[in-house]
Formats: C-alpha cells, sequence, structure tokens
C-alpha cells in the first residue's frame, strides 16, 4: 500500500497544499509508477489518501494522457509525431521503432518490456526526432540511437528488476519536510 | 548581444545560486522588498511588459487587479507549456530557474500572497530537477521560506506537475487542474483576480514573463523599454523549429522580422525553398512570403491576419503538403479538447474526420465548403481560446493553398460519375 510505505512523503506532499484534493496528480503519478499502471485497486488507494470519491481519480485517469488505465511496458516508448517533429520526420522514425520492436503503435512486445505510442508536442521539437520514456526525454534520435537505447534499456531490466520512476517522483516529495 | 532571459547562455553554470548571485541575482527581489506593494506593481506596469505565454495581456496591471487587503492570494507560475512547437520554458527552467524563482517572488510579495505553485507540465518531469533543486537552494539561503532575504515577509514555494494536458495552459483550466479536478475553463467573469485558486484572488503568469521581472526591478520600466517596439517592449524568446538549419530557442528584441528569424537559424534546411510559417504553433494562422517582412510582435501580423501568440515559430518547405499540415494541427487539437464545450468537442472531431478524408482521396469539393462551415460554427461558440486555435491552421490553409486542397478532391461530377461506374458495371 502506498500509505504504508511512502507514509512520510505523502504527508509532506499533502501539507503542501491548503486543500489535500490538489495533491491527486502527483499521487497518481506516484501510484503509477508503483504498480507499473492505474489499476482499479491504485485508483482506490488515491481516492482513499485524497479523500475524493474513486469515480473522481477514474474521470482524471481518462482525461490527462500520461495516465494509463490498462497495463503497458515496463519501459512506455513515447515518441511525439505531432506537426514540429513531423516535419523533421517523426512519422518515418515510428514506422522504423515499429518494425524494429515488431509491434504495432499501442501495441507491447511480448516479453512486456516495451510499448509504443504516439503522442503530442513534447516540447522537444527543435531536437526531433525525439521519445519520452519513463518521464525522461530521448533527443536528436536516428535509427542507431535507437536500437542503442533499445539494448540499453533492455540490459537496464535484466539487472535491475525495480522500476525507477518511482525514486524521481519520490524525490520531489522528499525534499520538502 | 547579451541575452536577458537566456542568460544562461553567456554564463556558465547560471543554474546554481551563487552563480545568479555573483551576477546580480535577486537584488530585483531585494529592491522590491524595499518598496510598498503599489511601487513594485507600478514599476512593472510602467514597463509595459506584456504576458509572454501568447495574449500578451499587461503583466502588471494584472497584478493590480488582485484586492489590496484580500487575506489569501496565490501565485501560479504556467509552466504548462504544450503549445505545438513551443519549448522556450522548458530551457528556462532547466538552465535559468533562478530568475524565473526570482520573478514569481517578486509577483507574490507584488500581489500580497504567500504561496506560489509553479505548475509544470509532467512530461517535464526531468527538467523540472533543475528548477526543483534551485528552489532547495533557495529554502536553504532564506530566499524561499520565513521571513525571506531578511524581511517579515513570508513566503512558500512549490513545484507541481500536470498530467499531459494542452489545455491546462488556459488559465482557468490551470487553476482547476491544480486543485484536483478535470482541467477545463471556466466562464469568466469570475477573473481568476477575483476568484481563483480555492476561489481565492490568483496571478497566474508565463515563466517567461516573470523571468523579465527581475531586470524591470533593477534597471527599472525605461531600461526594459529600450528593446522592442513600442507596443511590444523588451525582447522575446522565439522557438523556431521545422524545416530551418538549427531549430533552437532565440532571444530577439520584439519587432524583429520573420525573414530575420528564419535566417538566425540558419535559413531553410537542404536549401530548399520556403513555403509558409505557422507563427504561433499550432494557435495562430498560417503566413506565407509575403509576411516575412512583419514584426514579430503582439500587433506585426495583424495586417496578415495571424498573431505572434507564444512565438512559436514552425517553419515549412515546398515539400511540405498543407492539407496534411492542417490534418496534423486538427489531430493535436480533436486530442486535446478537453470536450467541456460542444462546438470545439464536436467541431475538432468532424474537421479531423473530413480533413483525413480529403486528404485520403476520398473527398470532394463539397467536403472544403464543409470544413470552413464548421470553422465558422465554432469561432466565438466556446469558453475558451482552444475553439478558436482550432480552426486557424485549417482555414488559413484552405485560404492560402486551396489549389492544394483541390488536387485532392473531386468535383461533384467526378463523384457522381465514380460512384455510378459499379452501379453500371452490376448491371451488365
Amino acid at each position: 500500500m502506498l500509505r504504508d510505505k511512502y507514509a512520510t512523503e505523502i504527508d509532506a506532499l499533502l501539507a503542501r497544499f491548503p486543500q489535500r484534493k490538489s495533491a491527486v496528480l502527483h499521487l497518481m503519478h506516484l501510484a503509477q509508477s508503483e504498480y507499473g499502471y492505474l489499476s482499479e485497486e491504485a485508483m482506490r488507494e488515491v481516492a482513499d489518501i485524497v479523500g475524493v470519491d474513486a469515480t473522481h481519480v477514474l474521470s482524471l485517469a481518462g482525461f490527462y494522457s500520461l495516465f494509463y488505465e490498462e497495463p503497458v511496458g515496463r519501459y512506455v516508448l513515447e515518441v511525439c509525431n505531432d506537426l514540429a517533429c513531423a516535419l523533421r520526420g517523426a512519422d518515418e522514425f515510428v514506422d522504423m521503432a515499429s518494425r524494429k520492436l515488431d509491434i504495432p503503435v499501442e501495441g507491447t512486445t511480448n516479453d512486456g518490456l516495451f510499448t509504443l505510442k504516439t503522442v503530442m508536442c513534447l516540447g522537444g521539437c527543435d531536437r526531433a526526432p525525439m521519445l519520452q520514456c519513463n518521464l525522461k526525454f530521448y533527443e536528436n534520435l536516428d535509427e542507431s540511437k535507437f536500437e542503442a537505447l533499445i539494448a540499453e534499456l533492455r540490459a537496464k531490466a535484466a539487472a535491475d528488476p525495480e522500476p525507477s520512476v518511482v525514486e524521481r517522483i519520490i524525490g520531489y516529495v522528499a525534499q520538502v519536510s | 548581444m547579451a541575452h536577458v532571459l537566456l542568460r544562461h547562455r553567456d554564463i556558465e553554470d547560471l543554474h546554481k545560486l551563487d552563480v545568479y548571485r555573483r551576477n546580480g541575482g535577486y537584488d530585483g527581489l531585494k529592491k522590491a522588498l524595499g518598496m510598498t506593494r503599489a511601487e513594485v506593481i507600478d514599476v512593472v506596469k510602467a514597463s509595459n511588459l506584456r504576458g509572454r505565454g501568447g495574449a500578451g495581456f499587461p503583466t502588471g496591471l494584472k497584478w493590480s487587479f488582485i484586492p489590496k487587503n484580500a487575506p489569501e492570494t496565490y501565485v501560479l507560475i504556467n509552466t504548462d507549456e504544450s503549445e505545438t512547437g513551443t519549448f522556450k520554458d522548458r530551457e528556462l527552467i532547466e538552465r535559468n530557474p533562478h530568475q524565473v524563482i526570482e520573478g514569481a517572488l517578486i509577483a507574490a510579495y507584488a500581489v500580497n500572497s504567500r504561496l506560489v505553485f509553479n505548475y509544470i507540465r509532467g512530461e517535464y518531469m526531468d527538467a523540472a530537477w533543475a528548477f526543483e533543486e534551485a528552489l532547495r537552494e533557495c529554502r536553504e539561503a532564506g530566499i524561499v521560506g520565513r521571513g525571506i532575504m531578511g524581511s517579515d515577509v513570508d513566503i512558500e514555494f512549490y513545484t507541481h506537475f500536470g498530467a499531459g494536458a494542452y489545455i491546462c495552459g488556459e488559465e482557468t483550466a490551470l487553476i482547476e487542474s491544480l486543485a484536483g479536478n478535470l482541467g477545463q475553463p471556466w466562464s469568466k467573469p469570475p477573473f481568476p483576480a477575483v476568484e481563483g485558486l480555492y476561489r481565492k484572488p490568483t496571478v497566474v503568469n508565463n515563466t517567461e514573463t516573470l523571468a523579465n521581472v527581475p531586470g524591470i526591478l533593477v534597471n527599472g520600466p525605461d531600461w526594459f523599454k529600450s528593446t522592442g517596439t513600442e507596443d511590444s517592449p523588451g525582447n522575446k524568446i522565439v522557438c523556431i523549429s521545422g524545416h530551418v538549419t538549427t531549430p533552437g530557442n532565440y532571444e530577439v528584441p520584439l519587432g524583429t522580422t520573420y525573414r530575420e528569424l528564419l535566417a538566425m537559424a540558419g535559413g531553410m534546411k537542404d536549401g530548399k525553398a520556403f513555403k509558409a510559417i505557422l507563427p504561433s504553433g499550432g494557435s495562430g494562422p498560417i503566413i506565407t512570403e509575403d509576411a516575412l517582412d512583419a514584426a514579430c510582435s503582439y500587433d506585426g501580423l495583424t495586417p496578415f491576419r495571424s498573431v505572434m501568440g507564444s512565438a512559436s515559430v514552425i517553419v515549412m518547405d515546398e515539400t511540405t503538403d498543407m492539407v496534411w499540415a492542417a490534418l496534423k494541427m486538427i489531430h493535436f487539437f480533436r486530442h486535446e479538447s478537453c470536450g467541456k464545450c460542444t462546438p470545439c468537442r464536436e467541431g475538432t472531431f468532424w474537421m479531423e474526420k473530413v480533413l483525413h478524408r480529403i486528404y485520403d482521396g476520398h473527398g470532394t469539393e463539397a467536403d472544403i465548403k464543409l470544413l470552413e462551415s464548421v470553422a465558422n460554427n465554432m469561432t466565438g461558440k466556446c469558453l475558451c481560446a482552444l475553439g478558436e486555435f482550432a480552426t486557424s491552421p485549417v482555414l488559413s490553409s484552405i485560404r492560402h493553398f486551396l489549389p492544394e486542397y483541390k488536387a485532392k478532391v473531386s468535383t461533384a461530377a467526378q463523384q457522381a460519375a465514380r460512384e455510378s461506374v459499379p452501379v453500371a458495371m452490376v448491371g451488365r
């Protein structure tokens, strides 16, 4: 349970806001990083901590594009193929990534490691093609850099069974106490 | 030219507090704390600093709307930056975070706020580390927290994350999102200065706007007005992307022409010919060759029926299919429409469908009229500007590049002929 595992951090987070409901997105980020996606139980947990109805958390999960309501791969590769990036080859990059991973867009590899998605502008237009993987940016990409990234992530997954995003999200909360 | 906003490009390690302070950092805040709140607002008013998020509202005036003696007020920094082709605020929070913090603290002092939030889009979580680190330094040094810089003023300051929603850049949607609700705009009034976050008076300023404030306090309004134009004083960060040789952020005096901007970005990539620019990301009408000598300023593009907006200049060369470009943009707006207003929710949905049909070669001439009709039924009928913005790439691409649309659609007669063929075949 998030409440038990991150008690100090969650208390610090709630203390930031005049109204605790404001902490909801932050806690959803935390829950998703901890569980890999926002399951019904995860959303209930967040709702209980913030003191809102679980359906409210569900509506937020549908509204904000960084939240996943279905299980995804351990590494979610979100390529921006919005206009500015597409002018610099993002659509071709998506096709290449799809071929290399042997999955369609929105698909997940059989080993459960990678999900490929296309997303709206990420603010990396001058360094396209670029992608976001678990909230980290990889920019100025091409085919060989993409292959290197996939190899690096595969090696990381083999060496470290725990996801790393949690630490970064908790890091923010922990700085203020 | 020395940078005023992208100063980190001239001064190494400016993101560190000691380096920032050695270079005049927090002198503006110190000066402000020695003035009355009203005096601070007057200085910013006199500078005629206007909002850099795109709308261009005078910053000092916005601050002056906060009721005096309100017991609780908030300052929110808008780092939601999700406009297609925009990446200026990202560079500021990553590389020059203290200048943003200082500007926000001056704003908070001016409107008597004890709590500042920087609303950063969730996708910038990595970039936001730099900002968080700068805040940590400030807390340690007594610049943020209780009794800032030895005064009796308390200001607390936090980063806050969005989770992927373009609409949260709209100030009332941002406030709703920060309150833990769906990021959907509300109908103004009430204006945030009267009823904002938790229904308390609230200032929402763009990141780049606030980065201008410390310099204005230190050097005075006349210094600020010495660059730019009379109506658009100061410098602006322009994000140049697309078919140019060296895309990136460029800090220029407002009033710089689009032709000059193109040259700064190394000209057209691979020596191709220029075709068009989307000057404010997806949110402003397309401009063409005839507008290249217009000024990048708040009213410079008015004669060309377009706007500077956030100055996100997406450049397209001769190879660009303008129906494809319009489709990309309407896809963006359809995805980002918050769904609250029917004309925007339905209009963007149908415009994408129709544009898709045209792009795939299944459209007819009537579809072009249909696009215009849907767009004209959206404008002026939505709570926020997204519904207006969504129509502009489509309408302006039809205005400038109608032959490209016509080449993709069949005439009514051709359509009739095509439809009649299978029937005739069956008849045989």
